[in-house]
């Protein structure tokens, strides 16, 4: 199964665990290893880079960009337009931005997750708007009986130089419209040097209707006679529904209707959960009238899932021999040989995305068709998987994407959606499903759970010359068909087999563990924990070499050169779906990125008593980032973090203050993560249920200063991921940081009170 | 009936008295510029101003503000050029948003209780407001420049 689902887009983790979403189906000769597709080609339905598909212009020289993917505060909606913007020569202030619906043959794929917009779509977008700009000109230079060759369009205009000729956008749209397509081949693309948008920093578009109240989001949309829903969920996954008194639910003012949803059996994939509906004139009836539900559920096998004997399992599950996923050299003969022997275990818990807005759908049934507007970062995976739930073609659904209150891979799950169709079509009218903070954190996609066990062995000089890592996680496959009981390729691809370090004897393993949540992608995925283990053993071996940790970490980098773990990995280098000979593994950037933010945070400089500098580094999403924590650790225990500094090497960029922005984001969610959430299990069900009990980071416990550098490599590296990579290096910096200031070394997160005096 | 002010606006409810004022307002209003977040005060995405008061709807019966001034982010400022919001444009705070209305209002009030905020005084209250995305740098950048501006 790892070998099927290596070169996955998340999406295609569909078609080789499960041929569940027909019209996801990628053919199962394009998962071959031999034809295998990288990037934008590799996901369901590529790039299209037709101008006549996301753009026209009106006669006031209105210029309307398409925007296909979605806007989750990544900044895609002003990104990906300013891209064909650049190239069109338009003037930003004239671009209005248009949401596309769901449709991939039409767009090309529109999953936003991946950190893959700016990556796979700069190309396309690029050529849309020079191919739009050249039909431009060749209308102009048309309607004035000169050669293409001597008028030039720049600022909404184009000019014939020599006659001194001007005609606006506005007024060669139509003419333009006429021309054809010019071919791929003869595009002329901007020389980057000559850039107004791409690579400086752009507001955002919605920046106005978000701070007037404007913006509308999943839960905010409104139809004429819509209806209200909330739904009880099984309590714990898998189960559902024994029996239901609705009597009492049915009395409550404003209650219209209870209607019961089928609970599919696990894999569910992107399936409601089922349950029990209550249907009622507004938000607030509608929850009360849940309330006075009175359900038994079935609770199926996952009620024995007990999240401290779960973990007693993953780490004795690490201690021994797993399945070995990389292996070079002789880890057994040079660890024995070994002057120094040294070990540790990690633990990391199960997170819940808890994006600020809450799930919400709304969806509208009739004839036959279904409409749905939805927060949704997958709009035709929504389109299919709700085409599906209702017997339909997708051809008969519709699907409109709102803003998204967040997303980080929660909606990238559309059950939410199918939730709001399945009870438009059974009670035949509009209806909105919100889901509460409650609900949110009680039936999310977990983040997965781990157990992180190495050991390495140094010699007499202390360089390390055995690496071991045995990780042990349940994996996101088991949401898509048979648990496979081990990290899928894609998983192990996200910071272990990859593991950048010059360590001639090295095995890297995969122990088994069985997934009893439903499990999802959550922001960076699997590199949390792997480089929370990794960047925190590097700083544990440097402590017991007494040398210090960034040049230890440098040393272990080693000397310039491309890393290919390929050759040594029995899974392949997934690399984030990139051509490893496109996106290759510099030891030359990590080492650049991890010197930059040192010399940034002054690292070396002398610290009080009871504060102390961590730093990590790692790659994810092809990106490199690295990040020095300044943690301060009171008498009490407390810990607070006054300043971060953190470096990203992205290749070129186009909106530098949305790459800052992400990674801003990415240290305080990396702080939240590290410092106070957790989600368990007690029978199956999670124990907590909002932000009191599952806590975030907030305004009083966040960093005043968080200095983002983005080192400016040009356009001579192809573009990396923004939205994901900034968070796996907090945690780890973190760890490293309380122990420079405390000599206390916590091995597993969150750290919550593990300091309290 | 409960009657009672919102944006300058006389509106009137006959339903549950109990109904938190969020639902009323974006459910039978329509005004969704209020932002539903936890429901038990913990993220301030529903803040508002009640008789000038930054106020959790979430946790405010409709009958608890009968005959007070309700003024809810559509209301803060006729263009939407409050200090405050043009600070939070002049910063590009935002990134979702979904906070971001909570969070202006509840920085309205604290300016109006304190013009010139400290760190500690942003800290104590701004507290209250979660912004899951992690934009606390930038508001906490934008609150002293509308400070500057006010
Ligand atoms: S929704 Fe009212 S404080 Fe969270
Ligand atoms: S901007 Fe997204 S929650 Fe604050």
């Amino acid at each position: 199964m790892n070998n099927i689902i290596e070169n996955v887009s998340r999406r295609q983790i569909l078609a080789g665990a499960a041929f569940v979403l027909a019209a996801q189906v990628v053919p199962m000769r394009g998962l071959w290893a031999q034809d295998k597709k990288f990037g934008a080609a590799g996901m369901p339905n590529g790039t299209v880079n037709d101008p006549r598909v996301f753009l026209s212009i009106a006669g006031d020289g209105t210029v309307s960009i398409v925007c296909h993917r979605s806007e989750m505060g990544q900044g895609v909606r002003t990104g990906v337009p300013l891209m064909l913007a650049e190239e069109l020569e338009a003037d930003w202030s004239k671009v209005k931005i248009v949401q596309a619906q769901g449709d991939e043959v039409k767009y090309g794929n529109q999953d936003t997750d991946g950190s893959r917009s700016t990556r796979h779509f700069m190309k396309p977008m690029r050529e849309c708007g020079a191919a739009a700009r050249m039909m431009l000109e060749g209308a102009a230079a048309k309607k004035w009986g000169v050669p293409a060759s001597e008028v030039e369009a720049k600022n909404h205009e184009v000019v014939h130089k020599a006659s001194g000729r001007k005609l606006g956008y506005g007024e060669l749209a139509a003419d333009a419209a006429q021309m054809p397509v010019p071919a791929a081949g003869t595009l002329k693309l901007k020389d980057p040097a000559q850039f107004r948008y791409i690579g400086k920093s752009t507001p955002i578009v919605d920046s106005r209707d978000i701070t007037t109240g404007k913006a509308v989001f999943g839960q905010d949309v409104r139809l004429d006679a819509m209806k209200y829903a909330v739904i009880a969920r099984p309590p714990v996954y898998g189960g559902k529904v024994k029996s239901v008194d609705s009597a009492a639910a049915l009395q409550v003012p404003g209650v219209e209707k209870v209607v019961q949803l089928p609970s599919p059996p696990p894999p569910t994939v992107f399936q409601q959960l089922g349950g029990v509906a209550v249907i009622a004139k507004n938000t607030w009836a509608a929850m009360k009238g849940r309330e006075a539900l009175k359900i038994v559920w079935d609770d199926g096998p996952n009620a024995a899932y007990n999240s401290p004997a779960y973990r007693e399992q993953l780490l004795a599950t690490a201690r021994k021999p797993g399945k070995v996923v990389r292996s070079q050299g002789d880890f057994d003969a040079a660890f024995n040989g070994a002057a120094k022997k040294i070990e540790a275990e990690y633990y990391l818990p199960h997170l819940a995305h808890a994006t600020m807005e809450p799930p919400a759908a709304t969806a509208r049934f009739a004839n036959g068709k279904c409409e749905v507007w939805a927060c949704v970062q997958s709009p035709q995976g929504t389109r299919d998987t709700v085409a599906k739930a209702l017997g339909l073609t997708s051809a008969d659904v519709a699907v409109n994407v709102t803003l998204l209150g967040g997303g980080f891979g929660r909606k990238s799950k559309p059950d939410f959606a199918v939730e709001a169709a399945l009870l438009s079509k059974e009670i035949g009218a509009s209806v909105k499903v919100v889901w509460t903070r409650e609900d949110d954190i009680h039936h999310g996609f977990y983040h997965t759970v781990s157990a992180e066990r190495l050991q390495a062995g140094v010699d007499a000089q202390n360089k390390v010359v055995a690496w071991r890592h045995n990780s042990v996680a349940p994996s996101i496959a088991a949401l898509f068909g048979p648990d496979p009981k081990h990290q899928a390729g894609f998983e192990l691809g996200m910071g272990l087999v990859d593991t950048p370090f010059d360590v001639a004897n090295m095995r890297i393993e995969n122990g088994e563990a069985t997934a009893m949540a439903r499990l999802g992608w959550f922001r960076s995925v699997s590199n949390i924990p792997h480089a929370f283990a990794v960047q925190s053993f590097v700083a544990e071996l440097a402590a017991a070499a007494g040398k210090d940790p960034k040049d230890y970490l440098l040393e272990l980098i080693g000397a310039a050169r491309v890393i290919d773990p390929g050759k040594t990995s029995t899974v392949g280098h997934w690399n984030n779906g990139e051509d490893p000979e496109v996106y290759k593994i510099e030891s030359a950037r990590l080492r650049r990125v991890t010197e930059l933010a040192a010399r940034q945070a002054e690292w070396g400089r002398p610290m009080p008593q009871g504060s102390g500098l961590g730093i990590a580094v790692h790659r994810s999403f092809v990106t490199y980032v690295a990040a020095v924590v300044e943690a301060k650790v009171d008498n009490r225990g407390r810990v607070s973090i006054p300043r971060i500094e953190m470096a990203v090497d992205c290749g070129p960029h186009v909106n530098l203050d949305r790459v800052k922005s992400q990674m801003e984001g990415a240290a305080v969610m990396g702080l939240s993560l590290a410092l106070k959430s957790e989600i368990t299990f007690k029978d199956g069900k999670v124990e907590q249920s909002n932000f009191d009990d599952y806590e975030v980071l907030r305004i009083d416990e966040t960093p005043r200063v968080i200095n983002v550098h983005v080192v400016d490599t040009g356009f001579g590296e192809p573009p990396g991921g923004v939205g994901e990579p900034g968070v796996p290096p907090i945690a780890p910096a973190l760890a490293n940081a309380i122990f420079a200031a405390t000599g206390k070394r916590l091995r597993s997160l969150p750290v919550k009170d593990q300091l309290r005096a | 009936m409960i009657k009672l002010q919102v944006n300058g606006q006389e509106r009137s409810f006959d339903g549950d008295p109990g109904m938190p004022l969020l639902w009323f307002l974006r459910d039978e209003l329509g005004l969704t510029g209020t932002k539903f977040g936890c429901g038990i005060a913990q993220c301030g995405a529903c803040t508002i101003h009640v008789d000038g008061e930054a106020t959790r709807a979430c946790q405010t019966a409709v009958s608890e503000a009968a005959g007070k001034q309700v003024v809810t982010i559509e209301g803060l400022h006729p263009q939407g050029d409050h200090p405050v919001q043009k600070a939070w444009r002049a910063q590009n705070v935002a990134q979702c948003g979904y906070c971001q209305t909570g969070q202006i209002m509840q920085a309205a009030a604290l300016l109006k209780q304190t013009p010139n905020p400290t760190d500690d005084d942003i800290d104590n209250l701004m507290a209250g407001n979660i912004c899951r995305c992690g934009t606390y740098t930038r508001i906490r950048a934008a609150i002293k420049q509308a400070a500057k501006e006010a």
